[in-house]
């Protein structure tokens, strides 16, 4: 069974995502940077490099300090083998719609996996 | 290990039999509550199903909205993404994890939760001090404000799908269990209660056949003894046949019979 120990220290939420998605959260609050200087959050733009993604997603959800991790469906697109792999209970991965990309539930792994349930 | 074959290493004695049997109850009471219990996660998993489809799509709207509102604030105010970034310092919205037990299983859900103390500024700004955003100061609260609706969508978004997994997994845990039980260890236990049934009444077989023989024996060696006893009688002549008769009757209630035992 996953294991419940710790669940009170997951208080954030952790973004990666283009700079308005980001500007937007961080608005709402839920930017973060930890004595040590770490961030929750990751600016993603046209020219980061997929390994940069990578790293941020594995980062965040070995963190035992996040709750949820939040990305921008385009890139989740970058990193799509990752995420799909992915199938911890926590922290939880939301892909959110950006600006420039509207939310497509085709593209989202947790609905997949939900239709492919719900279809059984 | 499938099929009707298998069975435990037992001998077969009655205790034996009635330990088993009871093993066999214990695991057909288990996997009838197992059933009970599955279908209990399967019909809270569907609703879960459907609540996220919904919530998904409510995001997707929210986040437009929100997104929008951005644009309004960058119109006015220039962009201020790099300043924002700049002046944080601790998470003014944060998340508290409750648990809920659904048929023995814990299910987390996500709230909005208050920021740890000392990392609040004034009123409405967290632990943003946006000095400087004057300009535009309208803009920016009410942009704060839909954002802030839209991560709460999220943190409910959130729940729903931790819960989701969760009970994915948990789940699938007990239709294994059904399904072991079902094919596995119950017939194994009903081959295992044939074998000892079919053992005890060869052996009660046996045993009667062993009583049928040493009686049957028996008999044919009482059968000899008195040939014998007649014989010697008939030999030993006519007059003493009297009291021969007479003698060997005297003698059949003198002899020992070992079997008995008064």
């Amino acid at each position: 069974m996953t294991s419940m120990v710790g669940m009170k220290d997951r208080v954030l939420m952790a973004t990666i995502g283009d700079e308005d998605t980001i500007t937007g959260l961080l608005l709402a609050g839920t930017g973060h940077i930890d004595p040590k200087g770490k961030k929750n959050f990751t600016v993603v733009t046209s020219k980061t490099p997929v390994s940069t993604i990578e790293a941020a997603f594995t980062e965040y959800t070995e963190r035992a300090d996040i709750a949820v991790v939040l990305i921008n469906q385009h890139v989740a697109d970058q990193i799509r083998p990752l995420v799909e792999k992915y199938q911890q209970a926590f922290p939880a991965l939301l892909e959110i719609p950006s600006k420039d990309h509207p939310y497509d539930p085709s593209k989202d792994s947790v609905l997949k996996r939900v239709k492919k349930l719900s279809g059984e | 290990m499938s099929g009707a074959g298998p069975r435990e290493n037992v001998f077969p004695t009655r205790m034996t039999l009635t330990l088993i049997k009871t093993r066999l109850k214990g695991a057909q009471t288990g996997h009838s509550l197992l059933k009970k219990k599955a279908d209990a996660l399967n019909k809270r998993f569907r609703t879960i199903l459907g609540k996220i489809a919904e919530a998904k799509l409510k995001m997707g709207r929210v986040m437009q909205l929100a997104a929008f509102s951005l644009a309004e604030v960058t119109y006015a105010t220039g962009d201020i993404g790099y300043q924002i970034q700049e002046s944080i310092v601790t998470a003014s919205f944060v998340v508290e994890t409750r648990q809920e037990n659904v048929s023995g299983v814990i299910l987390p859900t996500f709230v909005k939760g208050t920021p740890p103390a000392g990392s609040g500024g004034e009123s409405g700004n967290g632990g943003l001090q946006l000095t400087g955003l004057g300009r535009g100061g309208q803009q920016i609260t009410k942009c704060r404000e839909t954002f802030a609706k839209a991560t709460e969508t999220l943190v409910e978004l959130a729940s729903l799908q931790t819960a989701f997994v969760i009970l994915d997994e948990v789940i699938k845990m007990t239709n294994r269990r059904v399904n072991a039980l079902e094919h596995v260890v119950i017939p194994r236990l009903e081959n295992t209660i044939s074998y000892i049934n079919s053992e005890l009444d060869e052996m009660d077989r046996e045993e009667f056949f062993r009583l049928k023989k040493v009686q049957s024996k028996k008999k044919r060696d009482n059968a000899i003894k008195e040939a014998e006893a007649a014989a010697k009688a008939a030999s030993e002549g006519g007059g003493a046949g009297d009291a021969a008769a007479a003698g060997a009757g005297q003698g059949l209630l003198n002899e020992k019979d070992e079997d008995v035992i008064f």
